[in-house]
């Protein structure tokens, strides 16, 4: 069977289960402040009301910046993700690194407060309290890390379905076969395959707007499909089909790379994506159905080619 | 001969004049005991780390330009294989488990030595052999090996990667690994049979802890890296097919067994040095560790959770169950959560003194805390998808083994190294150290982080002008450098205290609180003429500091009950041959004389 | 012993119950066997401590009242100097080298792993040193 399937379908398991936990995950971080907590905490033996009070106000501001992911937050350096894929993935990571700048500032926060705070004086020889443990509030430290990641986690479920999920009718199915050092495109149904290696570095046109499924393998050793721009890369495998969609949101022309170590010329191992407007893309497909963009014979054997470093040819993407 | 080691209450005068232990090499050759051995490891891991190092200052130098041709495509490949198998399995694995541990551990647990003293040396020469094996790569016709530390099949296969260096590579790891499982029975052993009489389980120190779950963890891990080994060698040379799809093979399975090895392995590279910290930050703090138990569960928990997330190095592949890993590598931040707040409990309140393992100990929390932070975004599967095999994930996992094998490794080679030779280091070249390592380490791995984000696929020889990738490694490749430059005023301060000693006293640090620091610097042969009472997990603390403030467990006050402690010192025990002994102020009343008796 | 026991359950307990989870789960098997081989790790030591630690009294190391004295005696025997690991280490890296250079580096490998085992087992029968 389709192993793809049966990961969805796991996932969507997942998903469930935490669809009914996430009505209490969110309405967790008001229900801690309970006032016995509070109480206890008066008497405790460290300053614990600012240690759980600002832990709660933590878990707050992160449930609230995840919620608010991909409205106004900065980009954190990634690309925006020029695929509907990739933008998913992007708005995931806005809201996750709003999370992790958060929990961080604190924790750091918390660090250089007691290096500062806490440095010996040079006469002082004095003893500190020996507090040795603080189970209750240790608990605390425990639960409000757990909700977060669990958020956290439902989040990057909800984004990973939308990510995995693959058309059952798509306009245009490419299978992309990966080898040492090239890349071949064909265009299934179309009488169209695009050879490049790592001196014509090939190029994969699309149309934009449109679901194009992408049949994934490898001929010889682990490659990897990887287009930064589209914020997306995955494995290709000798002995394993990968499938996944590509729905490209802007004209333009995409730089890719081989990801995973292949071997000696891995780092020539170049392509591009070009998006075309859908309406010019039969036309295109027309054309190279003649001319044959490819240099090599679409089916030729495949043999690994030292690089051209200098001068870099086609599809230099600035 | 064989001792009949005896756990003695008062001293027994020249315990073993009889038997003449050879000096030199001889002495390497043949001891058995713990403390040699454990020297050797450190010297050679070290040996190891230093090149690397180096190494890695090539690759460096091969990116500060796009199209470089410092070095070749196949040199770049061989050598950040050789990189990364170095620091990871001769490197920061052996300097943990068989370099501070082969030598603390016996000192913390109250023992005279490890459980199987031959089998310790034996280890080690596994160990060695295995170093000169793998280094001995780079001298065959084909080069070493450059498939990666990882080596995925079918690429580490003999049709795309012959030669003898792959080979030499493959049985190098073989014998490294056996020599960790050897050290791992060693280890749990001790701790499990040779503690002194009151140190129960939950009185051990974390640092001996966090190596006994590192050992169970080794157990775990490294037979399944072995059986992939050896799977691999036979389908190299015997004719199988277990990873090649042409025989029917599953080239799959390669990362399935290596990832299951590999994630317990960056734990069993992480939780030895959380330990080191832990017993740094309260010896430096004058407090107990804070949340003892808590450290304790959560050691156990990151282990557990660590054996069950390795496909999250393969969520790219498309075959894995993406919500289990994903979730799974999330929880791992919750006890990795738990221990921060108890170090920063440890040190809240405290009297904190920066001396340089204090420094290191700090230097890890903040590095490791930031190498962790990232690894939260890497759990999650889609934002795993837009940066795998980038310099991001390059970034990250040297934020963490950085944090811990060199921040937290070297804090521990600055705290134990007046116990080990019984020398001072030098402080000013100790700090020194310390922030030229910290400022370089900041310029190497944050323009990393940046490089992986707009599109640099690691492990690339070389790259292309235009894509705005070039300022960011010649930033990282300044910070490299720095890096490399701030071990110099390591090796000087080694150079330094070796040819102008200041003698350690059993105590260096003052507030040293488990067993090892009650011993002299360094410890007589079989450790230990007399042990105090074992009433906490800190007995040498209990011993020394009686006028400590009462022990607070949930907010109240409880009395140690330490008895029988103050029948005089045990300078008055110990051994001859010790480089002085700090504790000048030691007469029959330990603890008033302590406290100005301390060594500068 | 108590505590030695219940480490190793943990283990056996957690390692099976997600191995359980992996087997309804996952869609490869190798992960399945390897957890469950995993728990069984935890199984062998776990359930051996257990069944000694009821069957014998806490030892000092076990007790927390246990004072030094308590664990006076022979602890153990200890080897002296020995050189026949070093031996053993190079007969046994001399052996897996002629994998790859051929089997001439296994006779004399072989002859060194002989003689280490001959070696160590006087050596401890006499109790001598080097």
């Amino acid at each position: 069977m389709d192993p793809k399937g049966k990961v969805r379908l796991s996932s969507t398991l997942y998903l469930t289960f935490l669809a009914a936990r996430f009505s209490f995950v969110t309405a967790e971080p008001e229900d801690l402040t309970v006032p016995s907590e509070r109480g206890s905490a008066r008497n405790s033996a460290i300053s614990k009301p600012h240690r759980s009070r600002g832990a709660l106000a933590l878990a707050a501001l992160v449930g609230a910046g995840v919620l608010l992911a991909g409205c106004n937050l900065p980009a954190y350096g990634a690309h925006h993700g020029s695929t509907t894929q990739g933008h998913d993935t992007f708005k995931l990571w806005q809201g996750d690194v709003t999370a992790a700048i958060v929990v961080g500032l604190i924790v750091y926060g918390l660090i250089f407060w007691s290096v500062f705070r806490y440095r010996r004086k040079r006469s002082d020889n004095s003893m500190p309290r020996q507090f040795h443990d603080h189970p209750k509030l240790e608990i605390v430290y425990t639960i409000i890390p757990l909700i977060m990641v669990l958020v956290i986690f439902y989040f990057a479920v909800l984004t990973e379905n939308n990510v995995d999920a693959v058309s059952s009718h798509p306009d245009l199915t490419v299978k992309v076969t990966a080898f040492q050092w090239g890349w071949k495109f064909h265009y299934l149904g179309k009488g169209v395959e695009v050879i490049g290696n790592t001196q014509h570095y090939p190029q994969m046109v699309l149309p934009v707007d449109q679901p194009v499924k992408i049949i994934l393998v490898s001929a010889d050793v682990v490659h990897g499909f990887y287009v930064p721009k589209f914020d997306f890369s995955r494995y290709a495998q000798p002995g394993v089909v990968n499938l996944f969609d590509l729905n490209v949101r802007h004209v333009g022309v995409y730089r890719g790379q081989c990801s995973e170590f292949c071997g000696l010329y891995h780092s020539e191992m170049i392509f591009s994506v070009k998006a075309i407007p859908d309406s010019q893309f039969p036309a295109w497909l027309a054309q190279a159905r003649t001319t044959s963009p490819s240099h090599l014979l679409p089916g030729a054997p495949v043999t690994p080619v030292p690089p051209n470093v200098t001068p870099r040819l086609s599809t230099q993407v600035p | 001969m064989t001792i009949q080691q005896e756990r003695v209450e008062v001293l027994l005068p020249e315990e073993h004049p009889h038997h003449a232990e050879p000096t030199g090499l001889l002495k390497w050759m043949t001891s058995t005991d713990h403390k040699v051995i454990g020297k050797n490891y450190l010297y050679t891991s070290i040996a190891m780390f230093l090149l690397a190092g180096l190494m890695a200052l090539v690759m460096r130098s091969q990116l500060v330009e796009p199209d470089n041709t410092l070095v070749s495509f196949q040199q770049y490949n061989e050598l950040f294989t050789m990189h990364g198998s170095l620091m990871l399995y001769l490197f920061a694995g052996p300097f943990a488990f068989g370099g501070l541990a082969n030598f603390i551990i016996p000192l913390q647990v109250g023992a005279p030595d490890m459980a199987f003293p031959r089998l310790n040396a034996l280890s080690y020469w596994l160990y060695l052999s295995g170093c000169i094996i793998m280094l001995g790569g780079f001298f065959t016709t084909g080069g070493a090996a450059d498939f990666g530390w990882v080596s995925y099949a079918p690429l580490s296969e003999a049709t795309n990667s012959p030669g003898a260096g792959p080979d030499m590579w493959i049985l190098a790891i073989l014998l490294t690994g056996f020599s960790a499982i050897f050290t791992a029975v060693n280890l749990i052993t001790t701790i499990f049979y040779l503690r002194a009489p009151g140190m129960t389980m939950f009185r051990m120190p974390i640092f001996t802890w966090g190596m006994l779950v590192t050992g169970i963890l080794i157990l775990l891990a490294f037979p399944v890296l072995s059986a992939a080994m050896v799977m691999l060698f036979a389908d190299r040379h015997f004719g199988t097919h277990i990873f090649t799809v042409q025989g029917g093979g599953v080239p799959v399975l390669w990362q399935n067994l290596f990832w299951f090895f590999g994630h317990p392995e960056v734990y069993i590279l992480a939780l030895p040095y959380f330990g080191v910290v832990t017993e740094i930050l309260p010896v430096f703090s004058k407090k107990p560790v804070f949340g003892y138990k808590g450290m304790v569960f959560a050691t156990i928990a990151i282990a557990g959770l660590s054996t069950s997330v390795w496909a999250h190095h393969m969520f790219t592949t498309g075959v894995v169950l993406l919500p289990f890993f994903s979730l799974m590598s999330y929880l791992i931040a919750v006890p990795t959560g738990i221990k921060f707040f108890n170090w920063i409990g440890t040190m809240w309140r405290g009297h904190l003194s920066f001396k340089t393992p204090m420094l290191f100990a700090i230097g890890f929390l903040i590095v490791f805390l930031t190498g962790g932070l990232s690894g939260i975004l890497l759990a999650s599967p889609p934002i795993d998808f837009a940066v795998h095999d980038t310099y991001f994930v390059v970034a990250h996992f040297h934020q963490v083994l950085v944090g811990t094998a060199v921040f937290a490794g070297f804090g521990g080679f600055y705290y134990w190294y007046p116990k080990m030779t019984g020398r001072m280091m030098r402080e000013p070249l100790g700090k020194a150290h310390f922030w030229t390592l910290m400022v370089g380490f900041w310029l190497t791995y944050v323009p990393m982080y940046a490089l992986g984000l707009i599109g640099m696929p690691r492990r690339e020889a070389t790259y292309p002008a235009g894509l705005g990738w070039t300022l960011w490694n010649q930033i990282s490749t300044v910070g490299a450098f720095l890096m490399g430059a701030s071990f110099i005023f390591w090796l000087v301060n080694i150079w330094i205290s070796w040819r102008n000693p200041i003698p350690a006293g059993s105590d260096p640090w003052e507030y040293g609180q488990s067993l090892e620091w009650f011993t002299t610097s360094p410890p007589p042969h079989h450790n230990y003429n007399k042990l105090p009472p074992i009433r906490s997990e800190r007995p040498t603390w209990d011993y020394y500091h009686p006028e400590a403030p009462k022990v607070e467990r949930n907010g109240k006050q409880v009395i140690p009950a330490l008895v029988g402690a103050s029948s005089g010192s045990p300078d008055a025990s110990n051994g001859p041959g010790a480089a002085g002994n700090g504790r000048s102020g030691g007469g029959s009343n330990p603890p008033e004389g302590h406290e100005d008796g301390g060594p500068s | 012993m108590r505590h030695e026991a219940y480490l190793y359950l943990t283990m056996l307990a957690f390692f099976g119950l997600v191995a359980v989870i992996y087997w309804f789960t996952s869609i490869e098997d190798s992960g399945t066997i390897m957890l469950a081989a995993s728990a069984l790790l935890g199984f062998l030591p776990g359930s051996y401590f257990l069944w000694w630690s009821r069957r014998m009294r806490p030892r000092p190391e076990d007790r927390k009242d246990a004072s030094i004295p308590d664990g006076a005696g022979v602890i153990d025997s200890f080897p002296g100097s020995s050189i026949w690991p070093f031996v053993l280490g190079m007969g046994l890296a001399l052996v897996v080298l002629a994998l790859i250079f051929g089997i001439w580096t296994a006779v004399p490998g072989g002859a060194l792993i002989a003689s280490a085992i001959i070696g160590v087992t006087v050596e401890s029968r006499r109790g001598g040193t080097v």
